[in-house]
């Protein structure tokens, strides 16, 4: 027997309540697990792990292993931690996402209020980009860092990822200009201001929501990136190509809760980047495609 | 030559001429709405005015100075758009003054003028609003005041009152009218409201598919319209058109109509139509022309009687309207509210033929 509730169109019932949040917890733990692995093996002796229970809490808690991880372990055949990985990933990271949300801002600025013939050509083109296999760039895009000297260096990279994530900046922000009215553009120029003008006070201040989407895809995209960086890095390769040096190594004792550790190092940017804009995330993908 | 020129002003889009040789000058003071059904290319002309839009021949002149091809902040125009277009990140203050910081106008006269507009629109006490926080009616005001700010030779209005509700626009209708009386500047508005049309303007051009049809004061306009679509477009309920004909009795035209019975009615025309004798016209009627005897205008020297039958009655609290067939067309009668007529009756009507038109079938344009 069920009483129809007036508040809600479809009414549940306590015991339809209660299965629910049952199932979306044992999901949630499910989809925790890896992480508590990660987190409880990186802060125990490497015997506790190799001796047995891969699930159970450090029985001597220790932070040896993040600091092996960050400064001492053997990274290739250099004893130098992650260390100057990390920093070569945020020397790569912070320009590459300004540039191509900048870059992408401008070009979806142009195509929804400048527009010119062929401008869906264009953007038909741009889009295209986005669905280009890394794999297939990688010869035509080392003649072109070869033939600019950017091969092997941080700009290398920097050049390598805007060109990659121009097509999606461009996507976000085309999209979320087309439901911008015009008319405030209009009104603008019969205020007086020019074309960045207008870019510089008009649009920007209200494309928050799309910038952090932008940021946030790009962060994630350019900071997880492995082959541009095992392949245009050189001398100055990123944290993922570190990681992989790290956990991979066949000489001497695998040290798991150095790689534990190291592993959680590498998700930690893009992590802190979820954390502080992700209500921002959602929010900014809703307002391209729904107007409201 | 005039304070705003238009002179044969005509728009293309590749092959398709949307607006044809349009000819108009405004005089300093005037306040002039182009009036027209959508797609007519009313705010079309209006940014071409604003520069917004190219002008593909012809030219447009303010204050003798020929504009074509002058960016839009350099023609001293101010704009009122539909939507407003409050930028909303400003506040309402920095709104207003940001055509004036476009034009690097010092901060203490920029403060200045707009002291002075906001006190004039009454909007002192919302200045460090952003737009989000305002009514429709406030934003509005806004809008206008960010015109005014600026102090242009001309300002355009972009069918400015169509988001409001219907209360507040017939408010702000006798705000914009006021202040235009108050400023006596320069104002081209853009409506497709034809009482919006009758009852700021000083002049009005009803357009239609790109032409001018007219181009008048609001009382030529309604009471000799150019043609058919004009006299059908302004006023509400619309004019009455039926089809007559021209027959001569004791030396003057009378139209001869058919009543809802078809038997022929003559009513006697005050203008000379002797030309026309035996042609078929269309006889044109607003609705307040046809009343019953008592309500007849007594200042009037031609009221005709018309005996029909009554189809429908409907009261509508000032007025009642009462539709009757004509020559097999409805046509609609204005009474007042207490006039004691009833459905399915037969009524004598008394028809104003001081005030009847008369348009040539073919072209449809007025001939008396």
């Amino acid at each position: 027997m069920s009483v129809a509730t007036q508040d809600t169109a479809v009414s549940t019932g306590r015991a339809t309540r209660v299965l629910i949040y049952l199932i979306l917890l044992l999901f949630a733990l499910f989809y925790l697990l890896p992480l508590y692995v990660m987190g409880v093996n990186s802060l125990k002796p490497l015997e506790e792990i190799t001796g047995g229970n891969m699930m159970a809490l450090p029985g001597q808690w220790t932070l040896d292993p993040w600091r092996q991880a960050w400064s001492t372990a053997q990274i290739g055949v250099e004893p130098t931690g992650l260390k100057p990985y990390f920093l070569n990933s945020i020397l790569m990271v912070v320009p590459a996402v300004a540039i191509s949300t900048i870059v992408g801002a401008l070009n979806g600025y142009v195509l929804t209020k400048w527009r010119f013939r062929g401008d869906t050509w264009v953007f038909g083109l741009m889009l295209f980009s986005c669905f280009i296999p890394f794999q297939i760039v990688l010869i035509p895009m080392a003649v072109v860092l070869g033939k600019l000297g950017l091969a092997g260096s941080v700009p290398g990279l920097i050049l390598v990822h805007v060109v990659y994530g121009i097509g999606f900046t461009t996507l976000y922000f085309r999209n979320y200009y087309a439901s911008f009215p015009t008319e405030l553009i209009r009104a603008a120029q019969i205020d007086g201001a020019g074309f960045f003008r207008i870019f510089w006070r008009i649009l920007l201040p209200v494309s928050g929501p799309i910038a952090v989407v932008s940021v946030i895809w790009q962060f994630t995209n350019i900071w997880n990136d492995f082959l541009f960086g095992v392949s245009f890095g050189g001398t100055s390769q990123p944290m993922t190509v570190a990681l992989n040096n790290l956990v991979q190594s066949s000489t001497g004792v695998k040290e798991y809760n150095v790689h534990f550790a190291g592993a959680i190092l590498a998700a930690l940017p893009t992590l802190v980047v979820y954390i502080v804009a992700g209500r921002y995330f959602v929010r900014g993908l809703m307002a391209g495609s729904v107007k409201g | 030559m005039g304070f705003l020129d238009i002179r044969n002003v005509t728009k293309s889009y590749g092959q398709v001429e949307v607006l044809h040789r349009v000819d108009i000058a405004v005089e300093e003071g005037e306040f002039l709405v182009l009036v027209g059904p959508s797609g007519c290319g009313k705010s079309t002309l209006l940014n071409m005015i604003a520069g917004l839009e190219g002008i593909s021949a012809g030219e447009i002149a303010i204050k003798g100075r020929v504009v074509n091809g002058v960016h839009p902040s350099k023609r001293n125009i101010a704009m009122v758009f539909q939507s407003y277009a409050l930028y909303p990140n400003m506040t309402v203050g920095q709104n207003m003054t940001f055509g004036l910081e476009m034009h690097g106008v010092p901060k203490p006269d920029r403060d200045r003028a707009l002291a002075e507009v906001a006190k004039l629109l009454q909007i002192d006490h919302l200045l460090d609003r952003k737009p989000g926080q305002l009514s429709g009616g406030q934003r509005q005001r806004v809008a206008m005041g960010r015109a005014l700010v600026r102090n242009p030779d001309v300002f355009l209005f972009d069918e400015p009152l169509s988001n409001l509700d219907a209360k507040l626009r017939v408010d702000m209708r006798t705000e914009i009218k006021k202040l235009h009386q108050k400023l006596r500047t320069t104002i081209v508005y853009v409506t497709h409201d034809q009482i919006e049309a009758m009852t700021l303007s000083t002049r009005i051009a009803v357009m239609n598919k790109g032409f001018v049809q007219q181009l008048g004061s609001p009382k030529e306009i309604y009471d000799t319209p150019a043609n058919v679509f004009v006299a059908t477009f302004m006023g509400s309920p619309a004019m009455n058109i039926v089809p007559a004909t021209v027959v001569m009795e004791n030396g003057t035209a009378h139209a001869a109509l058919t009543d809802a019975e078809g038997q022929v009615q003559r009513l006697r025309f005050s203008q000379d139509l002797r030309a026309w004798e035996g042609k078929p016209i269309l006889l044109g009627i607003r609705p307040e022309a046809i009343t019953d005897p008592e309500g007849a205008d007594r200042k009037s020297g031609n009221i005709q009687s018309l005996r029909n039958r009554v189809t429908v009655t409907e009261p509508a609290g000032a007025d009642t309207f009462v539709t009757m067939t004509v020559s097999g067309r409805d046509a609609i009668a204005r009474m007042r509210a207490d006039a004691n007529v009833a459905a399915g009756q037969v009524f004598d009507f008394a028809v104003n033929m001081e005030k009847a038109v008369a348009f040539d079938p073919e072209t449809e344009q007025r001939i008396a």
